[in-house]
């Protein structure tokens, strides 16, 4: 339960008593908030007084009388409005001064109750308010999560970015400095790492890249009706050099005729991480296989490695950004910690799953849920 | 100098800045042993005790030195410790070793930038170490 702070200004006791009465036991609850409000009603009969305890007590909304005996209401709104404060104002106002009102809401003033109102319409005014100030909250309170999130992430991503630099910096300062001796072959094995790391360095970048298009790219998503097979043969075809090299054999099973609504680039990024993630943390002379199916409502696009698996303790972190699971078999592995937190965003955006069960030294198995008729966001 | 070397712990999950770190203490004139992640630093402790350890602090947590620090701090009370962060550069977070309330908890013997020069580096662990130059 929330508790929003009205004052009441008005000059009429009865007014006051009045609205104090009417909002004593009043709740507004929502199905869609996640607390009920009730209100508590602090009464000032002046401009002067209710000033004063704006400025004490610092109101959630404003129930204003233009008729005072010292300064007018509308200046109290005023002195609202040039201090910005986060208040919603609502004049109360006699149906002779309209004229006032029209003024009143161009002057900032949420809304106005014509004087004599009856409960109903006070309450239903108040309820209108309620929303309004709920979903400000929310909007505050989702800005705010938002900015935390991005300055994490950003924070990060430098860390990231600079480490690889870094390392080739210290590397190039030891060359220079002749550190290993006069003979070429002693730098060949930092000159390796070098390469490593701007190869490391290359695929964040272009995880980034990827990771951009699935956070702006929504408008320009091309959802068409796509064979999934195709897609897969695509992705297994350009990992192809990888898996010979690796000595990984890539087998597609299942059924070759399912067609999915969905944007082709989008699929072709979750194969390719997938994929690719199952050929990287396998073993040499290991196998994958990629298994399409469709169950009526959602395609399922199940990969399955005979690779390294992953620990229970790791398995709830490998959807986050920049996860990377550090262990002795996963040391020389390449990656920058954002394809499967792509994945997981891509799959989300399509109401989609994702699960994934391991089982260390044996494999991992990831497997993907899709609406046919993606519901897109 | 001492004519008996004294053994430096480096522990960073950067193969790399662990191989360039090690390099250059070596060449000071110091052995080292490494250790690539909280975990198995913990577990070297355990049989060896480093003269001076010089620990990163984002690992696989991201007050993994902090946590190292304490451990250290408590087997080894006499053994100084060097904090290589380049944490401070990054987030603008920066831990100030002076200030008595950070000292209390963090009990490294000195922070430094991962970017610091070798005879800076080298005149940190000579100092800690009680070497004279």
């Amino acid at each position: 339960m929330s508790t929003l702070k009205i004052l009441v200004i008005d000059d009429e006791p009865g007014i006051r008593s009045g609205i104090s009465r009417i909002l004593r036991n009043f709740r507004v609850d929502y199905p869609f908030m996640e607390e009920a409000f009730d209100f508590e009603v602090v009464e000032a009969s002046t401009g002067e007084a209710g000033i004063e305890n704006i400025e004490k007590d610092k109101p959630d909304i404003l129930l204003l009388d233009n008729k005072l005996p010292g300064i007018q209401g509308i200046e109290v709104l005023e002195y609202v409005r040039k201090k910005q404060m986060n208040i919603i104002v609502v004049m109360i106002t006699s149906y002779a001064s309209l004229e006032l009102a029209v003024k009143a809401t161009s002057d900032g003033a949420y809304d106005f109750i014509p004087k004599p109102f009856t409960p109903q319409e006070l309450k239903s005014s108040i309820e209108n308010i309620t929303k309004r100030v709920f979903l400000k909250k929310m909007t505050n309170k989702l800005q705010e999560t938002g900015k935390q999130i991005r300055f994490q992430f950003l924070s990060v991503l430098s860390h990231e970015l600079k480490a690889p630099l870094n390392s080739i910096e210290g590397y190039l300062q030891m060359i220079k400095e002749r550190q290993a001796g006069p003979q070429l072959e002693s730098y060949d094995y930092m000159v390796d790492r070098m390469l490593h790391r701007i190869t490391g360095m290359r695929t964040l970048i272009l995880d980034l890249l990827d990771l951009t298009k699935v956070e702006s790219g929504k408008g320009k998503r091309d959802i068409k009706k796509i064979r999934l097979a195709d897609v897969a043969h695509t992705a297994i075809d350009t990992m192809r050099p990888y898996s010979i090299q690796r000595d990984v054999r890539i087998t597609l099973h299942g059924d070759e005729n399912i067609y999915v609504m969905a944007d082709s680039e989008e699929l072709e990024i979750i194969f390719n991480n997938l994929i690719s993630n199952a050929i990287k943390y396998n073993k040499d002379g290991g196998e994958v296989n990629c298994t399409l199916s469709d169950s009526g409502h959602c395609i399922e696009i199940l990969v399955e490695d005979t690779g390294i698996g992953i620990s229970t303790e790791d398995i709830n972190r490998i959807f986050d950004d920049f996860v990377r699971i550090k262990n002795e078999k996963t040391k020389h592995i390449t990656g920058s910690g954002l394809g499967l937190s792509i994945v997981k965003k891509l799959i989300d955006s399509y109401h989609g799953t994702i699960e994934v069960s391991s089982e260390p030294d044996q494999g991992s198995k990831f497997r993907v849920k899709l609406p046919i008729d993606a519901p897109c966001s | 100098m001492n004519t008996t070397k004294k053994t430096i712990l480096l522990v960073d999950d950067d193969q790399d800045y662990l191989y360039q770190m090690k390099t250059r203490v070596e060449s000071f004139g110091f052995q080292t042993m490494l250790a690539e992640s909280q975990k198995e630093a913990e577990a070297l402790i355990e049989s060896t005790k480093p003269d001076l350890a010089i620990l990163d602090l984002m690992m696989e947590n991201e007050d993994s030195g902090f946590i190292l620090c304490y451990k250290m701090k408590k087997k080894y009370p006499g053994v100084p410790i060097i904090i290589a962060t380049g944490v401070a550069a990054e987030t603008g977070i920066s831990f100030d070793i002076n200030d008595e309330n950070n000292r209390k908890w963090i009990r490294a013997d000195r922070f430094l930038e991962k970017g610091i020069r070798s005879e800076k580096l080298k005149e940190e662990i000579y100092k800690l170490l009680k070497i004279n130059s």
